[in-house]
């Protein structure tokens, strides 16, 4: 199998995780976390360097979700890396559970910042970027924002502060899919043209379809290169991806999969059903 | 998240001493100068220390440090909320972060970034700010901050800290290196009398007796306390004995100091840079009203914004005098 024939089949596994997950949680965020879920798996499964068996190794990588509202993409990888459970996924937003609703740092070793008031991440992405170039430590800093995010202003102070401070260890990436929770990004507030913005903004900037693993392989691998810039990939996605009923519709941003649904989905995956 | 250990080394027993020396000679010191020299000197001998500053750095005086070592000084520009995100992501990665800037562009502007970024994630971040309350002066209320400490004091895990000297100040900042965790400091643009000598030991959430008495005792933070201490002397001229306490830590407050107060003196005044709601005052009357409930009164800015002027005449305007504390002093002996 190629690696990217392999990619494939680990977010094939992750997408029917975060669809269980979500679907016996009764509340979460269905499109976002499956627009997202090739990028995460591309991440973590093929360009990240992390310990299993020790997730605050001072050498890993580090992964930011800034848009923590598609958490239940990042608890799948988590459990599969082992940083939590398989049961643990089973009990996502309850009282009590590790998996709260938007990633909470203090709850899981693995989760690098709390995330979920959007526009906060990259400012953090960049601490850290700081902080690891003062060490003079090789890892890289990942951090993955929405499109409607995009509309924060702290993102784009964060912006200038990366190119300002010349962060090429650090790569952002935009899922764009195009919609947010009042509808198309373009009708509820444009932020179109993006990549001219990031380039305006002083980075290096790449498209790449979100959903190729070659594409985003050969994304990643052009980001590792560029010196003294930070790179931002503009990654052209599907909101609700690789389920037919979720896909391209603001309705399911933030809506969980029905039993109908779930059993739709499950079969459109090809899971074993039990 | 796991934040690495590193050692927190702090300044030998002599420089410790030739600076305290220093401050004796200066009578009058800003909290704002004390906080710049004493992060320099941190600086040198800690080099997980970073501070970051959004164009405020010769008003904050961060740019002592960022003169010293400009490597791990950060200017962000004109971005407080990006700023605080910032800090946040340096604490995760083991450094000590420092950010400051004025107070109600530290805690107004970025607010929620505190809050999520900082405080939920106990992110090891120092906010200091400068320029709180009116002392701001000449640029008035659109600077002035006068809610600060009411909306850092109701986040879970933030500690609040208002230093009433440069001494303290010294102390404060020290203390923030070793402690792990989020904490708001909050100092001063205009220069106020130093209280305390070498002796002084500072230590979260603990307050001190400055003057012993028994007929009332003045509760207050930051510049008020040398105001304090004027009001007992008036009020002692009168035959009326004021205790004095110094309640540096906002939060969380020495409830078992406030209580003694209240058991032995039955009246309770407080008295702060501050809107007189969600501050100092409200703090002690929480304390009060769920322990030991006695008449107090509050002494603070009467839920009115700032105005441009001259400090001193400022402080008059808003009350924030002696004779004013004296005043709700004689109030209060009354109502016992
Ligand atoms: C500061 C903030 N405002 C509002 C929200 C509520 N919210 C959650 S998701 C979302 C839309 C995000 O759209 P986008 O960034 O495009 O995410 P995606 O399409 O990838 O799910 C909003 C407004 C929030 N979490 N944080
Ligand atoms: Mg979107």
């Amino acid at each position: 199998m190629t690696e990217a024939a392999q990619l494939k089949e680990i977010a094939r596994n992750l997408r029917i995780d975060i669809l269980r997950m979500l679907h016996k949680a009764k509340s979460g965020h269905t499109g976002g976390s499956l627009s997202c879920i090739d990028i995460l798996t591309t991440l973590y499964f093929s360009k990240m360097r992390y310990r299993i068996d020790d997730p605050a190794w001072p050498d890993r990588d580090r992964f930011i979700l800034s848009k923590g509202h598609a958490a239940p993409a990042l608890y799948a990888v988590l459990a599969r890396i082992g940083y939590c459970s398989n049961e643990d996924l089973m009990t996502l937003r309850q009282a009590g559970s590790k998996l709260q609703g938007h990633p909470d740092c203090k709850a899981i070793a693995g989760i690098e910042v709390s995330t979920g008031s959007l526009g906060q991440g990259l400012s953090m992405a960049n601490g850290i970027s700081l902080a690891l170039k003062l060490d003079k430590k090789q890892s890289r800093v990942y951090c993955l924002l929405g499109d409607g995010e995009c509309q924060e202003g702290q993102v784009w102070e964060a912006a200038m502060t990366a190119a300002h401070y010349r962060l090429d260890n650090l790569c952002a990436i935009v899922d764009n899919n195009g919609l947010q929770i009042d509808g198309a990004v373009k009708d509820v507030k444009g932020i179109e043209p993006l990549p001219e913005k990031w380039k305006a903004f002083g980075w290096n900037v790449i498209t790449a379809d979100g959903h190729d693993f070659d594409s985003l392989l050969s994304a990643f691998g052009k980001a590792e290169e560029v010196k003294a810039q930070p790179t931002m990939i503009v990654a052209r996605t599907v909101k609700g991806k690789g389920v037919s009923v979720f896909e391209g519709k603001a309705k399911y941003h933030g809506v969980p999969p029905s039993d109908e649904e779930l059993a739709v989905a499950l079969k459109e995956l090809g899971a074993n059903i039990k | 998240m796991t934040i690495h250990p590193h050692p927190n080394p702090l300044p030998s027993r002599e420089r410790e001493k030739a600076y305290i020396e220093e401050f004796k000679l200066a009578e009058m010191i800003a909290t704002r100068e004390a906080y710049g020299e004493t992060l320099a000197r941190l600086g040198e001998i800690n080099k997980d220390i970073v501070v970051l500053d959004a164009d405020l750095s010769g008003s904050t005086k961060t740019a002592i440090f960022a003169k010293k070592f400009p490597e791990r000084f950060f200017n962000m520009g004109v971005a407080e909320q990006d700023m605080m995100g910032t800090a946040a992501g340096l604490a995760v990665a083991g450094k000590i972060p420092f950010a400051s800037t004025f107070a109600i562009f530290a805690t107004g502007r970025a607010w929620e970034q505190v809050r999520q970024s900082i405080a939920y994630p106990k992110a090891n971040v120092k906010i200091v700010a400068s320029h709180a309350g009116i002392t701001v002066g000449e640029d008035g209320a659109s600077h002035q901050s006068v809610e600060d400490i009411a909306v850092m004091r109701v986040i879970p895990e933030m500690t609040v800290i208002v230093p009433a000297d440069g001494i303290e100040t010294r102390k404060v900042i020290e203390e923030m290196v070793r402690y792990k965790g989020p904490v708001y400091v909050r100092v001063s643009r205009g220069k106020s009398p130093v209280i305390f000598d070498d002796s002084y030991s500072f230590e979260i959430g603990k307050g001190t007796v400055l003057r012993e008495g028994t007929g009332v005792a003045i509760i207050a933070c930051g510049i008020m306390v040398s105001k304090a201490m004027e009001a007992a002397d008036i009020l002692g001229k009168e035959g009326l004995s004021a205790r004095v306490i110094n309640i540096s830590t906002i939060k969380p407050i020495d409830k078992d100091l406030i209580i003694k107060a209240a058991r032995e003196t039955c009246a309770i005044v407080t008295a702060e840079e501050h809107s007189v709601i969600g501050g100092l005052g409200s703090a002690v009357a929480e304390v009060l009203s769920e322990n030991y409930p006695v008449p107090m009164k509050r002494v603070g800015i009467e839920d009115k914004f700032g105005t441009s002027g001259d400090a001193d005449r400022l402080m008059e305007i808003y009350g924030l005098t002696p004779e004013n504390i004296a005043k709700a002093a004689r109030e209060v002996i009354k109502r016992k």
